[in-house]
């Protein structure tokens, strides 16, 4: 047994940072605490490891329950989001901090140390001080000083947000490499739901203090418990529609949509979400095809995106390259839009209300 | 294009006369506040001979007054060093009511006038103070006496080493102390493997700011300790007892010492704060 998170909740004053939280991560399985900013994932991984304490519930660790003993007892591994590196210690000092603790022999310690220097690739520089490396070795340096006591688990509190594009993804690769390797229980903290999805085994999707869905990366993706889930990983289109007598209208429309639901509908404002990658582009009506025009063309590189209108609802389509390329889109033409796939759910809360909340945390413009 | 040329040479020799000007205003005013003073003690003091200079500065008298400089400073040092380190961390780790008004009040001995530091202590040390009279039944003295004097130097150095410490704990924060709870360490050994070696420049450019405050006190000691002649005079009191004396060689030596004294600090003062600034 690895991590067992029972009933936590803790309060801020009056913020409900975090609401009572439950979840396991089997032993050797890596764990992704996925998150919009302020929604509680920090708070989590830090109750675990001891560094607050919750206001009720239970930290059980390796099967055993931790939640009155110190962070000092615990005996996890904590890799800090600015690495938080010792600045007045050289890497090999950093390293062996632990273990100095601990009291182990000397010649222990300084095997324990080259092993580790060894494993996060950064022979040459146990002199050097933290200033004088780059983000990416700061990160191995605070993951080396995290592994050498051998915890039985490992935290990591946003690991690569402050890295640059291109080191992130490397290193990323690395850690997920590096967890096969070793196969140490860990869980880590992300707001990059890319991120979450290429090296964890799971996902835990928070939101305001709870969670929102437990599940692993295609679990989440494709079959998303709640509209903040689906929204919140990957990209989504929300849609206002209407449900008649199992039947699905583009809200004010009369632009019908195929219904795929086996169960039937109640009559009544619904929200479809349908992924850009679930769209496609015809250049003649088909049944169940959308009239659109075409507004702005996003060259991506690998892909195209389109902005497609219907009516008043805009509405994001990726299309690849040969595809492009064979129905020569250009903006202003008049195109027919097909949803291969999409998700209902409730309009209870109002797409506007929807709408202004994935505004506020960034996922649409 | 000439023309453009010529006028910015024009520009560039304004600028340069100004500059001139302002280096020359500078060293003129340093000449005349610092340089000159010193070079006047030095050739007074020598005036007579380095016998002369010698056997003024081996008066008991004047061996007496600077032990005991000597003695107030290494308390001071040792006391406030302490209480200097324990008040920055409380004030930047606890949260309590007050908070900021205590913070205000750490730099109070930075507004008071040491003269009136001086009298505020008899008041409350005196024979006939509240606490003084205490004391003063259980047969300890306080003031006109060497706890009082050394009472009235941590009042005046108090806050120099907590106004050196705060910053530098707080732009310190708390993760690094963190990193090493979750590596097993205890508060106690956090505090000296990981705060203490953080803070340490900022630390000992306090100390030895409290150092030469307190070898150069003159008001609030004057005041507490009346000046006794081989009995309560520091060093600066002895240098004013033997100017007012007309003995212008033992003032001018003893000065001398003193003056060596804030040199070496200060040569240690500017080390450090290079350190500081890595």
């Amino acid at each position: 047994m690895g991590i067992f998170v029972q009933n936590i909740s803790k309060k801020f004053g009056g913020f409900v940072a975090v609401d009572d939280v439950s979840f396991e991560v089997k032993k050797g399985e890596l764990v992704a605490l996925l998150g919009p900013s302020g929604s509680g994932k920090s708070t989590i991984l830090r109750i675990i490891a001891g560094l607050e304490e919750p206001d009720s519930g239970e930290i059980y660790l390796t099967g055993k329950d931790v939640t009155s003993e110190s962070a000092q007892k615990r005996k996890v591994g904590f890799v800090f989001q600015h690495y938080a590196l010792f600045k007045h210690m050289n890497v090999e000092k950093n390293v062996s901090f632990g273990l100095e603790i601990q009291k182990q022999r000397k010649e222990k310690i300084r095997d324990r140390v080259a092993e580790l220097i060894n494993l996060v690739k950064l022979q040459g520089y146990e002199k050097h001080y933290p200033d004088q490396l780059s983000g990416g070795q700061r990160q191995r340096v605070a993951l080396a000083r995290a592994l050498a006591t051998e915890p039985q688990v490992l935290l990591l509190d946003e690991p690569f947000g402050a890295l640059d594009a291109k080191v992130r993804d490397n290193l990323a690769q690395w850690l997920r490499e590096f967890h096969n390797k070793l196969h140490i229980t860990s869980v880590f903290v992300t707001h990059d739901q890319n991120e979450a999805i290429e090296i964890a085994d799971k996902i835990v999707v928070i939101n305001r203090g709870r969670i929102e869905q437990f599940g692993n990366a295609r679990e989440v993706y494709e079959h998303p418990k709640s509209k903040f889930v689906a929204s919140f990983i990957g990209q989504v289109n929300v849609i206002d529609a209407v449900a008649k007598e199992d039947q699905i209208f583009i809200k004010d429309t009369e632009y019908q949509i195929e219904t795929r639901e086996k169960e039937p509908l109640a009559n009544g404002d619904i929200v479809l979400l349908v992924r850009p990658e679930e769209t496609e582009l015809l250049t003649c009506r088909e049944p169940y095809s959308l009239p659109s025009v075409i507004k702005t063309i996003y060259y991506r590189g690998s892909h195209f995106e389109i902005d497609c209108l219907i009516k008043d609802t805009s509405i994001r389509v990726v299309e690849n390259k040969n595809k492009f390329i064979q129905h020569k889109w250009k903006e202003e033409q008049e195109a027919f839009l097909s949803f291969k796939s999409y998700r209902i759910f409730e309009a209870e809360e109002g797409h506007e209300k929807v709408r202004e909340k994935l505004k506020d945390l960034g996922y649409i413009e | 294009m000439k023309s453009s040329n010529e006028s910015v040479r024009v520009i560039r020799k304004k600028r340069h006369l100004g500059k001139s000007l302002l280096i020359g205003a500078v060293m003129g005013w340093f000449l005349i506040l610092i340089l000159l003073p010193l070079y006047g003690i030095i050739k007074e003091a020598f005036q007579n001979g380095f016998q002369l200079l010698i056997s003024s500065l081996t008066t008991p008298e004047s061996r007496h007054s600077f032990l005991l400089t000597l003695w107030i400073t290494a308390v001071t040092i040792i006391t406030n060093t302490f209480f200097g380190v324990v008040l920055a961390v409380v004030l930047v780790k606890q949260r309590f009511r007050g908070k900021l008004l205590f913070e205000g009040l750490v730099d109070l001995p930075f507004a008071v006038s040491p003269v009136v530091a001086g009298f505020m202590f008899i008041i409350l040390f005196g024979p006939r103070g509240w606490i003084g009279s205490w004391f003063e039944a259980s047969g300890i003295k306080i003031v006109y006496a060497f706890p009082g004097m050394l009472i009235a130097t941590l009042f005046v150095t108090l806050p120099f080493v907590a106004r050196e410490v705060i910053p530098v704990l707080r732009e310190f924060g708390l993760q690094q102390e963190e990193a090493a709870f979750v590596l097993g360490a205890s508060k106690w050994q956090t505090f000296w493997r990981v705060t203490l070696p953080s803070i340490k420049w900022g630390l000992a450019y306090g100390v030895t700011l409290t150092i030469a405050r307190s070898i150069g006190e003159f008001g609030a000691v004057l005041v507490i300790s009346g000046s006794i002649i081989r009995k309560t005079q520091t060093a600066t009191l002895h240098i004013h007892q033997e100017f007012t004396d007309f003995n212008y060689v033992g003032a001018f030596s003893a000065a001398i010492i003193l003056a060596l004294a804030s040199f070496f600090i200060l040569t240690l003062m500017q080390r450090i704060y290079k350190r500081k600034e890595i």
